[in-house]
């Protein structure tokens, strides 16, 4: 038990649950494709679990650590290997899959196998992305899982689905490659993909800039920052919910992550030289996109906007290099995953009933939806980054960690407080509060037991991170202050 | 069991009964849900009573109860700080709860949302004890805006009521303005201060007494200890509803009666009083700041009230008056007066929560009338509400002997000792509002319970513009006669009216001049010696009632009454004329000083109006239209260009293979 190789089996266990699904073949046997997912997204849950409980959160290093030759002519290396800000995200992307495969029990009814699969081979990326050690390791997850992605917007969206699809590919791929650039560059130079020998290559300020940019490329398009956001809301209100849910939870800190194990240790010097500027974009984001967010008259497109808003928290959080920042910007990567997840579930399930996701189209569904109009609340609350729930740890700290750094920044950072609750209060008094807005609305039905036991599970997570986030933080502590201590030492040669 | 223990169950008996009934209750009788929530609050109060002695015996406790989370080197707790403060708070606030539980009987039964309402309500004791027991700045922060959740969720507790839930996402985004700096002061204090813990932070804090801070003017310099005095202080603003962010008390009347006594006159708005109070050693340390506080709370005293005098609905007259006398409060923090706020924040809390809870009780036996137009002569007909009305109006205008005006008049004592500028305007204030709190507070008394029985008359068109029930009653074919509430109702009105009379003469004493706030709270008597001027002239609470039939705030007072009797009893076409020749002034007061119609036409407008630019021409046609989409477009056009060449016939080909040959050779030859 002790020495099983657990990212591995957290990698290839949805993808091998996956490929089972796919051979159950048409919708025939759906109802046997829908168990088999479920039993696989709960193994490859299990798995993971080992990577929370066997973990050191003493240890500010790679643990875990799996390494073999791959391409042996170009030293390309299977090498796996997490640390306190890669754990969390790998719980959080095979907890969102068993999530994404129960909300899809009766809404998908088309080509159920091939939608549930095509979740459970994007978890084993993802988690893959999340564990990769080794540059090109790493590149290969992370463009394949955009194909998984293009496959559920592409089928399974809605009607504008095809230029979503195409605009969310693009607009990724091409980031992607001028990180392949950079990875190749580096290989050049080091002759190895190897993430420590990256590490440790010194680079005058000038290549460490172009190298960070290219970096930036690839991450900034998938956080995404400001201005490069625009596929987001577009993705996001085409696919469908548990494409949107993915999406937000998990594919969106695919970005964060980068800079936290690539760009910024790799060139730390140009991420200190390209601080103010990422800062400026965070916030741009966060008092930019609230503001649009405001005027957003379709549901998935309002939580898409926010969902950017949020995320600039975390770009802000990391280019403030201090404990507060950086560590406040992996507690809302997590809290942001469970949050944005139950909203757009909350969507989710309005959508599936009424077919519209026009704030218009609603009102006083909290008449004859009770149950979820109460989770609907929590959550948007949660949203707002109300106390007590996971919404406020990460905007707290990230707020108190840019005072420090220049009072403008926390500023600005705080107005979300107000504009925050201003969109996502005004879309819960427009949709839930009020006299029943019309006869469809009035012949809604309340969620049902698997409905509520998926808001339930996302509930308890969120209120139980909010009230006790040390569990969280115990764990990044150590890895943080490892980074901000490389990120401190200049690699100017 | 030991005492840690009893200050871990004071608020986790709320909690616990507020959740039970909160998931539970559709399982559950409504008997049940009531009686869990009594025993949950009732429990607390009493462990608060113990506690209350067990301070007073000289005890006080602080200490984590578990850490929250570390960062850096920065650990953030939540944990108790037990004192006198906060074990005088715990017990009123589990007081006027626990009467708020039982008066909530009788005014909810025929509620459908029974149920939920007692579990929100118990809900808020929970967050507001969790509020006044921290012992840190961010558990301060998590009670802070934990109430404003409830308080948001009860103002718009009739959900399907347009006004309600217009009302409740307005406190909730005002609120949300002052916790914005509110927030900012937290950040300020851990980072220079370098603690969040009070003790910590307070011990800290005389040394940055002279230090500054650079300020976005250049070349300008702000004391430290005044921008993070301020920016708190915006935050007690927002909560405790001072001007310009007091316009959302008034909206949150749309909440149901006993959370307006509750949430809305006891115990949340005044946050902002206790937060100023427990801050003392911060705010002593910068004048500047305590003179904003005092002006920021003479505007509000003052102006609230004038518009308390106009206004017809039963709940907004009280609720006007909330306002003023939370103005009060504050003209007394920035007199350095911070025992004088507490205490009469406590007398408020009795006598207000009373005047509420007997207000809601003219509305039931009035079957859902508001109107005080259309009352009148009900002490008939509802005796015990007419008394205690009496007792809280007396208490509110500050009769001598009365807990209010022990309360009342020391806050005159201090701002007259004040000499922080602003104090003289803030006096003129604060006896200028005795007459007008007279005043509004006896037109409502005399309106509704003396006079000509107006709800005989037949019933006009514009009846239905005010109602505090799902159930409205739109009938207006026969006449309702008023009748007493119930022993529910009126057993609590009872239970407020004996400490809003007695409780100011009983504490006075050791609340403010003995040595009940030693160690607690911290003024600089060298600075502003207010209170100890108060203290020499001080002599016992029988001395002082008796002294006080002579003073000026008296006379205000008596003729602020003399004049209501006069103009609503005895010649009510006064008024009439009054609004017919003083139009102008009517209408401003009307619309309330048009805060409401510039914060929508400003704010909400012009964010709506970014908003919306932002979006259409930023994102769509900027970064979409141009940037991406026309990227696409650009290289569709390239291609089609390009696309020219590969013509597909034989002899373009061989031309260019015949032009490139002897380019080719031409080159190398020269080689």
């Amino acid at each position: 038990m002790a020495n099983l190789p657990f990212l591995s089996l957290s990698i290839w266990v949805p993808i091998v649950a996956g490929v089972a699904v796919l051979c159950t073949g048409d919708d025939r046997n759906a109802k046997m494709a829908r168990w088999l997912a479920l039993l696989g997204s709960i193994a490859a849950f299990l798995v993971t679990l080992p990577l929370y409980f066997k973990f050191d959160c003493q240890d500010g290093g790679f643990q875990f650590d799996e390494g073999y030759n791959w391409i042996p002519s170009f030293n390309i290396h299977y090498h796996l290997g997490v640390d306190g800000i890669a754990v969390p995200l790998i719980l959080l992307t095979s907890f969102t899959t068993v999530i994404v495969v129960l909300a899809a029990w009766e809404v998908i009814q088309k080509r159920v196998a091939q939608y549930l699969a095509a979740f459970l081979i994007m978890s084993g990326l993802m988690i893959g992305v999340f564990s990769a050690l080794d540059g090109i390791l790493f590149y290969m997850f992370w463009e394949a899982m955009l194909i998984p992605m293009f496959l559920i917007i592409g089928v399974w969206g809605g009607p504008n689905r095809v230029y979503a699809t195409i605009k969310f590919f693009l607009y990724t791929l091409l980031g992607s490659l001028l990180m392949l650039v950079a990875f190749i560059y580096l290989y050049h130079q080091t002759n190895s993909f190897e993430l420590v020998d990256f590490y440790a290559f010194k680079m005058p300020l000038n290549v460490q800039i172009w190298i960070f940019l290219a970096f930036f490329a690839a991450f900034s398009v998938k956080v995404p920052m400001w201005p490069v956001h625009t596929w987001l809301p577009d993705a996001h209100v085409e696919a469908p919910t548990g494409g949107s849910v993915v999406l937000a939870a998990i594919a969106l800190k695919m970005g964060a992550y980068g800079f936290l194990r690539f760009a910024m240790p790799i060139a730390p010097d140009a991420a200190h030289y390209l601080a103010n500027f990422i800062i400026t974009l965070s916030l741009i984001a966060v008092v930019y996109i609230a503001f649009v967010a405001l005027v957003q008259q379709d549901m998935k497109k309002l939580i898409a906007y926010s969902s950017i808003s949020h995320m600039g928290f975390v770009t802000l959080g990391f280019f403030i290099f201090n404990p507060l920042g950086m560590e406040g910007g992996i507690v809302q990567m997590i809290s942001h995953g469970f949050v944005s997840g139950a909203l757009f579930l909350c969507v989710g399930v309005l959508y599936d009933r009424m077919h519209s996701r026009q704030i218009a189209d609603y009102g006083g569904v909290v008449n004859v939806m009770p149950t979820f109009a109460a989770f609907a609340v929590l959550f948007a609350m949660a949203n707002t980054g109300l106390p007590g729930t996971s919404g406020f740890v990460g905007e707290f700290m990230v707020i108190l960690g840019a005072l420090q750094a220049n009072f403008l920044f926390a500023f600005l950072a705080a107005t979300t407080l107000i504009f925050g609750a201003a969109y996502t209060l005004w879309m819960v008094k427009r949709v839930y509060y009020g006299e029943v807005g019309n006869s469809h609305v009035a012949a809604l039905k309340d969620i049902g037991k698997r409905e509520f036991l998926i808001l339930a599970i996302l509930a308890v997570m969120t209120l139980g991170l909010g009230v006790y986030p040390k569990p969280l933080t115990d764990m990044t502590h150590a890895t943080a202050n490892n980074l901000l201590n490389h990120l401190s030492q200049s690699k100017l040669p | 069991m030991t005492m840690q223990s009893i200050y871990l169950a004071t608020p986790l008996l709320p909690l616990i009964a507020a959740v039970v009934v909160g998931l539970f209750g559709r399982f559950m009788p409504r008997s049940a849900a009531h009686w869990l929530t009594i025993i949950g609050v009732g429990g607390a109060f009493v462990l608060s009573v113990v506690v209350l002695r067990d301070v007073i015996a000289g005890h006080v406790f602080n200490g984590p109860v578990y850490t929250w989370l570390t960062s850096g080197d920065t650990s953030f707790e939540i944990g108790f700080l037990i004192d006198s403060l906060s074990a005088m708070m715990m017990v009123v606030v589990t007081f006027v709860s626990l009467m708020v539980h039982i008066y909530t009987i009788g005014y909810m039964h025929d509620d459908p949302g029974y149920k939920r309402f007692f579990s929100y309500i118990s809900l808020f004791t929970f967050s507001m004890l969790m509020l006044v027991m921290s012992n840190n700045f961010m558990q301060l922060f998590f009670g802070w805006e934990a109430v404003g959740l409830v308080s948001y969720l009860l103002i718009g507790f009739w959900y399907t009521r347009p006004t309600a839930i217009y009302a409740n996402l307005k406190a909730f985004l005002v609120n949300r303005v002052g916790d914005f700096g509110f927030l900012l002061g937290i950040g300020m204090v851990l980072y220079y201060l370098g603690s969040l813990d009070y003790a910590a932070v307070f011990s800290v804090a005389p040394e940055f007494a002279d230090a500054t801070v650079r300020s976005p003017i250049p070349g300008v310099d702000w004391s430290l200890m005044t921008v993070i005095c301020l920016l708190l202080f915006v935050g007690a603003m927002g909560k405790s509803a001072q001007v310009p962010l007091h316009v959302w008390l008034p909206d949150s009347m749309e909440g149901p009666t006993p959370i307006s006594a509750l949430i809305h006159a006891a115990t949340m708005v005044t946050a902002g009083i206790f937060m100023v109070a427990r801050m003392s050693p911060l705010f002593e340390l910068s004048t500047t700041a305590l003179s904003t506080v005092m002006i920021i709370g003479a505007i509000t005293a003052l102006f609230m009230g004038f518009l308390g005098i106009i206004q017809n609905d039963i709940k907004r007259v009280v609720a006007y008056s909330t306002l003023s006398q939370l103005g009060y409060m504050t003209v007394a923090l920035g007199a350095s007066a911070y025992s004088v706020a507490i205490f009469h924040l406590m007398t408020h809390a009795f006598f207000k929560a009373l005047l509420f809870l007997a207000a809601g009780s003219v509305i039931m036996g009035m079957h859902h009338e508001q109107d005080i137009r259309k009352m009148g002569g009900l002490r008939k007909y509802m005796p015990i509400t007419w008394i205690t009305s009496l007792l809280g109006s007396l208490a509110l205008i500050g009769t001598p002997f009365f807990s209010g005006f022990y309360s009342k008049d020391s806050i005159i004592e201090a701002v007259a000792a004040s000499d922080i500028p602003g104090s003289g305007f803030a006096h003129f204030a604060v006896l200028a509002g005795v007459f007008i709190t007279a005043f509004y507070s006896f037109r409502m008394y005399f309106l509704v319970f003396h006079g000509k029985e107006r709800f005989l008359e037949p019933a006009d068109a514009t009846h239905d513009a005010h109602h505090d029930d799902t159930h409205g009653h739109n009938n207006h074919a026969h006449v309702h006669i008023p009748h007493e509430s119930p022993w529910v109702i009126t057993g609590p009105l009872i239970a407020l009216a004996i400490p809003s009379v007695l409780i100011g003469a009983w504490t006075i004493q050791p609340m403010l001049f003995g040595g009940f706030f030693k160690n607690v709270i911290y003024v600089d008597f060298g600075l502003h010696p207010a209170m100890f001027e108060l203290a020499h002239d001080f002599h016992g609470a029988l001395r002082m009632g008796l002294h006080a039939f002579f003073s000026v705030p008296f006379i205000l007072a008596a003729s602020g009454v003399a004049l209501a009797h006069h103009f609503y009893i005895r010649r009510p076409s006064i008024p009439a004329a009054i609004k017919r020749r003083m139009h102008w002034l009517y209408r401003v007061m009307e619309n309330k000083y048009y805060f409401d119609s510039f914060n929508e036409r400003v704010f909400a407008a012009v964010s709506r109006f970014i908003g919306s630019k932002l979006w259409q021409i930023g994102d769509v046609q900027i970064i979409d239209g141009t940037l991406v989409n026309g990227t696409a477009r650009l290289i569709g056009r390239i291609s089609g260009i390009v696309r020219q060449l590969q013509s597909g016939l034989i002899y373009h080909y061989a031309f260019a293979m015949i032009i490139g040959v002897f380019l080719l050779l031409t080159l190398f030859m020269k080689l």
